[in-house]
């Protein structure tokens, strides 16, 4: 079995689009709403407000104040969080399946009545710029890949980090908040995916007694006008050597394309084609450095093919002690170069494609996993058919596929390089 | 609506040779999770190669049988097969994982992995570059040295003081023939646990048990490992690092998880820091003041040790101000206890989120073997909301006076925290 259950779909008539996975192993329900807002559409000079406001929505509203809403999901021993990423935010439950709807009367009370007063909403951002401190300005890696990232992507907002700048964090406030969450929290700009112990019609029934509820709104729906990204020609480089680096590492990443905007079928050749290269400890990049000829203690790739605009392809090594990053970039030039010289050999082929199409089944012993492929593939431009015929596209790359996505789109200067160093004493 | 969910089923299997099994059948999803335990983790190590046992597990799929390393992750990889290795102070685990249709080839290469580990010499200096390499990552990472030093001073001269993975000279120094006199040391039949979950018989469970264990020696030979109860109560110790962020951790003596207060003292825990989003470190640090993203506690037994365990990160120049809300907090419930309405809330979560560990085939795995290796009842999972309800207000009262009264903390603060009188 490599397909997927027969997922439930549909939309309110406020314009909700509505998605039920069930799952009746254990009488519990996963229930999340995703809106079509991440940090790539935060306001000019804003940066960071998407992901301020995830933390200002566990505030209250008139109807359920202060802390209720938490404290009901911890009452029912439910578990919650909420995550927000460059094209979506989105908000989570898992519970008892009885609690089920009391979860979406809470939270479609939330998708209108946030109610922001009061000293929360500083400290609350006194909480995001520690969040900020600790997953970046303690580690220079992650400072390197916000250098990165900025480098990358020239124009797009796809190079500010989802957390925000630092600076612009500081001065984010309760209007900013509010302007923003009136834009974009609405119905028609958000998904529903309730995957676990139900069925369509009971979600459907319970769904139009709760969200069913909450007005579209009077502006017009909120539209997503990003940017396009220049044509760049210049290879780029950047570096960050810091006193604390006891382990370097170089990475490199190219800009490709997504699921939803790639030619042919280019995105499932680059899926096979990162497999391949360095998915696995069979994989090119992974002999070649750290196996045959020991130049790195780790070396590997990945495909970011689920983003609403630009995509990106990255590998990476870790060298072993006395190797020079520069020597290491060679040797990971060599594996691409072979890459877009030579077809890869049918059993490595076999191999890759078998892997994965077996990570979709894997992914089917988990309702909440389903869940967030649904609502990641929804906000980034895919449809649901996507996802159940992800494994036939698979299935049909072939070795000169995966060439010719090398060499369209793995080429030299076409990518930005970083390094992490240690810095002299 | 009429639906066909199910509470999870935990079946004993027997296997033809012996092998006691805690298995779960279940055909949803055509996967098949098998996991096992060794008993006797990194405490095993011994005294001058810290971080042995984790070296072990790293090469057991390095290659086994006739099979190199590189054919052996091909065999997996070509069948989509998953087979991890990992070890912890008590215990080395292994986790297989596959779909039905090849549950044979991975019962076999897990046999391979754990009767004849090839420990080849260019394998073994991969692995021991890749522990060191995460070893001098941990140097400069607050969380690992936070850690590190809490357990250095909580536990001198035990083999708790290490880190699972070792220090870098012990790891330099580990041979060949280290390894090998470890697996023959760890691996055997009367310190094995093993559970099963997904689509497979009791039967073919039972069979490929059989393959893979079946010839293990009968016991396994032990050094024995001391109780020790925490040092260094009272102490702060700081660890100089370049940040703008502290990262603290404090320490006080909790309970072993067979303790007839354990109950009482994981509620109590659960009201001060075990809750998100809910309990009263989170309200006090967190949502009143901002002092901090993450603040915590927790119960960590071990095997011959119990700790109660709080931590948060915080502005350096916060790091006072945070130690102090924290303390008053932890005293505050050593005092009083939690409240009727507490003791009643924390019940509701606890016993309507049990559920919520059983919704994957890798949860329940995880879940059955943990309360194997605690040496708990294969009835647990029945009982275990009953003994949450029988818990009385005054046993959390007591619980929280052993736990909490007159608390004299180990401090470790790894940053460059002001406010501190250490």
């Amino acid at each position: 079995m490599t397909t997927l259950p027969a997922f439930g779909h549909f939309h309110l008539e406020n314009g909700l689009e509505v998605v039920v996975i069930p799952d009746h192993r254990a009488p519990v329900v996963t229930h999340m709403i995703y809106y079509r807002n991440g940090s790539a559409d935060d306001p000019l000079g804003k940066s960071g407000i998407a992901h301020f406001l995830e933390h200002l929505m566990f505030k209250g509203t008139e109807a359920n104040p202060k802390g209720s809403f938490s404290n009901i999901v911890s009452d029912v021993g439910g578990q919650e969080n909420a995550f927000t990423s460059y094209d979506y935010t989105a908000y989570y439950q898992r519970v008892a399946k009885e609690h089920l709807e009391r979860m979406m009367t809470l939270e479609s009370d939330r998708m209108t009545g946030l109610v922001l007063e009061g000293p929360e909403v500083l400290s609350e951002r006194d909480v995001v710029i520690e969040e900020r401190k600790m997953r970046t300005d303690s580690d220079p890696a992650a400072q390197l890949q916000e250098s990165l990232m900025a480098t990358l992507y020239v124009h797009h907002p796809y190079g500010t980090p989802v957390i925000g700048w630092g600076h612009e964090i500081e001065e984010l406030g309760r209007e900013d908040a509010l302007a923003y969450y009136r834009r974009f929290y609405r119905p028609d700009n958000a998904i529903l995916i309730v995957a676990g112990d139900v069925e369509e019609a009971e979600v459907r029934a319970l769904a139009e007694r709760t969200y069913g509820k909450v007005r579209p709104g009077n502006a017009e729906k909120p539209q997503r006008r990003r940017v396009r990204e220049p044509e760049i020609k210049a290879n780029r480089f950047v570096s960050l050597a810091d006193q604390k680096v006891e382990q370097p590492m170089t990475q490199r990443i190219y800009l490709v394309p997504t699921y939803i905007r790639a030619p042919e079928n280019d995105a499932p050749a680059l899926e096979v084609l990162n497999q391949i290269l360095g998915g696995s400890q069979t994989s090119r990049l992974y002999r070649a450095l750290v196996v045959n000829n020991p130049l790195a203690v780790g070396a590997g790739s990945w495909y970011w093919s689920d983003a609403l605009d630009i995509g990106q392809f990255g590998v990476y090594a870790v060298p072993t002690d006395g190797v020079n990053l520069p020597d290491l970039d060679a040797a990971i030039d060599a594996v691409l170069a072979e890459l877009r010289n030579t077809d890869v050999d049918a059993k490595e082929l076999a191999r890759a494609r078998t892997r994965l199409i077996a990570d979709m089944v894997y992914a089917q012993d988990s309702q909440a996993h389903l869940a967030r492929m649904v609502g990641s593939t929804l906000t980034t431009g895919g449809k649901i058919d996507d996802l159940a015929q992800w494994s036939e596209r698979i299935r049909t790359v072939e070795a000169a596929d995966i060439r010719r996505v090398a060499n369209r789109y793995l080429l030299p200067g076409k990518a930005v390089t970083g390094h992490l160093t240690k810095a002299a004493a | 609506m009429t639906s066909s969910s199910h509470r999870t089923r935990v079946s004993r299997v027997v296997s033809p040779a012996g092998f006691d099994i805690w298995h779960v059948e279940d055909y949803t999803v055509p996967l098949v999770s098998l996991e096992f335990a060794m008993l006797g983790g990194a405490a095993q190590d011994p005294a001058d190669r810290a971080g042995l046992a984790s070296f072990l597990a790293g090469l057991l799929d390095e290659g086994a049988g006739p099979l190199k390393a590189e054919a052996f992750q091909e065999a997996m990889e070509e069948k989509a097969i998953e087979l991890s290795f990992g070890a912890s102070r008590d215990r080395l685990s292994g986790s297989m994982r596959t779909l039905t249709e090849h549950v044979d080839s991975a019962f076999d290469l897990l046999a391979l992995a754990v009767r004849e580990p090839r420990f080849d010499k260019d394998a073994i200096e991969r692995v021991r570059s890749q522990i060191i390499s995460g070893l001098k990552r941990d140097e400069t990472d607050p969380q690992s040295l936070t850690r590190d030093a809490l357990n250095r001073l909580a536990f001198p001269g035990h083999p708790y003081a290490h880190p699972t993975d070792g220090r870098i000279p012990a790891v330099q120094a580990i041979t060949r023939e280290d390894l090998k006199t470890l697996h023959g040391r760890l691996f055997a039949r009367d310190v094995l646990r093993i559970v099963s979950v997904g689509a497979i018989s009791a039967e073919a469970v039972a069979a490929g048990v059989d393959r893979v264990f079946g010839d293990l020696p009968a016991a396994a030979m032990h050094h024995a490992v001391p109780e020790v109860a925490m040092h260094s109560a009272g102490h702060t110790e700081i660890i100089d690092l370049d940040v703008p962020q502290s990262t603290l951790y404090l320490a006080l003596p909790g309970v072993s998880r067979r303790d007839p207060d354990f109950m009482a003292s994981y509620i109590v825990n659960h009201v001060l820091g075990g809750g998100a989003f809910t309990s009263r470190l989170w309200h006090e640090v967190r949502e009143t003041r901002g002092l901090a993203y993450s603040v915590w506690s927790s119960l960590r037994w071990s095997a011959h040790s119990k700790l109660f365990l709080a931590g948060t990160a915080t502005s350096n120049e916060r790091v006072g101000e945070s130690l102090r809300v924290m303390r008053a907090e932890i005293a505050r419930i050593g005092e009083s206890g939690p409240t009727e309405e507490e003791l009643s809330k924390a019940k509701s979560y606890l016993t309507g989120s049990y559920a919520l560990q059983f919704d994957t085939s890798r949860k329940i795995a995880d879940h059955l073997l943990s309360l194997r290796v605690d040496g708990l009842p294969i009835d647990y999972i029945d009982q275990r909301n009953h003994d949450v309800e029988a818990v009385t207000l005054d046993a959390t009262l007591e619980a929280a006076r052993r736990l909490f009264g007159n608390a004299k903390p180990l401090v470790v603060v790894t940053g460059q925290p002001q406010g501190l009188d250490a």
